[in-house]
């Protein structure tokens, strides 16, 4: 059953959980994710902003099948989240990588990880060790194969994650705030890597952060606020609405905060600026 | 303090011992303690002796490593020996104020060291040979039949395999815990037993509920990747017997029927 050419469908999803007290009585409902309509065709790069609580997260394990629509429906690929007989098809192809590197990572050994997701889905031995090589040497994680996880760095364990991920073949990874533990350093291998799984193995990603910096480089950025989606548009579209995602508790980086500040000063520079080196260039330009 | 523990530990070297099937090795130790305590006569502990001899000689692991490991139960041996000595009926050698030593008592005194000796050094070769996953995937593969009684092997196997990757990083989180609450003024050193161990809730009550999210965690990115349970799984690294295995059977069939013969014929 195929619905259209999009690789994920969302339709008019919401969730709601119920919040309890300390005595596990009711004292009300939340609603995470609010009638969220959402499109993502094969290959993109689509990144998801939202401040603390604003359902993002909510809404990338939806995609993943670990939670189920209160209302609306997901579709991975044509497939309903919600019929049980397709969640392992539909974890396959939207594969996840969570936040905490150390949460996430089930092998004792490097390689033993990246496998047990294969191993899962049944996949015959020797096509198992073809598939690690391959997503080992994918993220560029040939020489920790035989460590184990424990000794790696933050940026390294978040490879070994997605490698894991890589190795099931999937046609989409969602990094759900894959970065927010990391140091710059490692933040910086982790989007590298997302890249170049969306350049090269046209994987469609879906990021989710925090971090204006790390959305630049996406196709399409969508932002979240109290479970809503509240704006939608290229990295360009979206940053040259400065005070808009300031509303939204979204800090803009800061090139684009100068540049907005010149421009509202009287220096006739575009909106949207997102780069040092942009901003450099208009501003040469002007001279 | 918890790095001393040699006992159960791993050590990393090239033999023919470590590239054995883990399987081999379990079955191999098993009928070693059994045979341990088959026989009372010296000659089968000669026996015992010399094929743990051998094999540590061929683990390559230095006997001084292991005999680190022992250090930790010489007081547990200590105590075996003290009861065994005064508490064993016979025929009374000499007395100690109301204490009467027989000779029984030393055989069986000696006896118990002997067996407890071999058995730990015995058990810690396979420790120290074979890696834990190794481990695990045998232990798995031998209790398969206990499927049958709807025993959960598959998921025992899984529990130790994730228990022994999160052993570091609780130690590594114990810590942590440890040094935030010296910083808030927590004394864990000094005091009676009663006020050291209280000292320790407010170490275990933020670590096991920081072990609980993680659990949480972890089973929700076990879920994202396709698991559910053993069912319809494969195995990257499935057990095979090659051929020094055989040949590990062999040894160890030569060594039961030795030890059967001088726990039969042996003149002590």
């Amino acid at each position: 059953m195929k619905i259209g050419q999009e690789l994920i469908q969302t339709k008019q999803l919401s969730f709601e959980y119920i919040r309890r007290d300390d005595d596990g009585n009711a004292e009300g409902v939340t609603r995470a994710v609010d009638n969220v309509t959402l499109n993502v065709e094969k290959g993109e790069f689509i990144a998801i902003l939202g401040a603390n609580g604003s359902g993002k997260s909510t809404l990338a394990k939806h995609i993943n099948a670990i939670l189920y629509p209160t209302e609306g429906k997901v579709y991975v690929d044509g497939e309903d989240t919600s019929v049980e007989e397709n969640i392992i098809s539909i974890r396959q192809k939207a594969g996840m990588v969570f936040q905490n590197p150390d949460n996430q990572i089930i092998g004792n050994v490097v390689e033993e990880d990246v496998g047990f997701g294969p191993e899962n889905m049944g996949v015959p031995t020797k096509e198992i060790w073809e598939r690690v090589d391959e997503a080992l040497k994918t993220l560029g994680i040939e020489e920790f194969r035989k460590h184990s996880p424990n000794k790696l760095s933050g940026g390294q364990k978040q490879r070994v994650a997605i490698a894991g991920v890589v190795a099931m073949h999937p046609q989409c990874i969602i990094l759900d705030e894959s970065t927010a533990m990391l140091d710059p350093k490692g933040r910086k291998e982790v989007i590298r890597a997302a890249r170049a799984l969306n350049d090269v193995e046209k994987i469609t990603i879906i990021l989710i952060t925090h971090y204006m910096e790390e959305v630049i480089y996406a196709d399409r950025v969508l932002v979240m606020d109290k479970g809503r989606l509240v704006m939608q548009g290229t990295p360009k579209q979206v940053f040259s609405m400065v005070e808009e995602l300031e509303s939204y508790r979204l800090s803009v980086p800061q090139v684009t905060i100068l540049a907005h500040e010149l421009r509202k000063a009287g220096l006739p520079l575009p909106e949207g600026i997102l780069t040092e080196d942009e901003l450099l260039h208009e501003l040469q330009k002007i001279r | 303090m918890l790095k001393d523990i040699t006992l159960g530990q791993y050590y990393q070297t090239r033999s023919s011992l470590h590239s054995l099937d883990p399987r081999t090795k379990l079955i191999g130790v098993l009928i070693y303690l059994i045979s341990l305590f088959l026989f009372n006569r010296i000659g089968a502990y000669v026996v015992a002796l010399i094929f743990l001899a051998y094999v540590i000689k061929t683990s390559r692991v230095p006997f001084s490593f292991m005999i680190k490991g022992m250090k930790s139960i010489v007081f547990l041996l200590f105590i075996t020996v003290i009861f065994n000595l005064f508490l064993t009926a016979g025929n009374v050698v000499f007395v100690i104020w109301k204490f009467s030593i027989t000779d029984q008592g030393i055989r069986v005194a000696v006896f118990t060291v002997i067996r407890l000796t071999f058995l730990i050094i015995g058990a810690s070769v396979l420790t120290l040979t074979t890696t834990p996953n190794n481990l695990t995937d045998g232990m798995e593969d031998l209790m398969k039949p206990l499927g049958v009684f709807k025993v959960p092997v598959h998921e025992i196997a899984m529990m130790m395999s994730i228990a022994l990757r999160f052993i570091p990083i609780l130690m590594e989180e114990t810590d942590k815990i440890m040094k935030a609450q010296q910083a808030r003024g927590a004394d864990f050193e000094h005091g009676g037993p009663i006020k050291r161990a209280k000292s320790l809730v407010p170490i275990l009550v933020p670590l096991f509920v920081s072990a609980f999210r993680r659990a949480n965690d972890l089973a929700m990115a076990m879920e994202a990747r396709c698991y559910r349970g053993g069912e319809g799984r494969t195995k990257m690294k499935p057990l095979k017997y090659k051929k020094a295995d055989y040949i590990a059977y062999i040894i160890l069939a030569v060594y039961v029927a030795a030890i059967i013969f001088a726990g039969r014929f042996a003149p002590i």
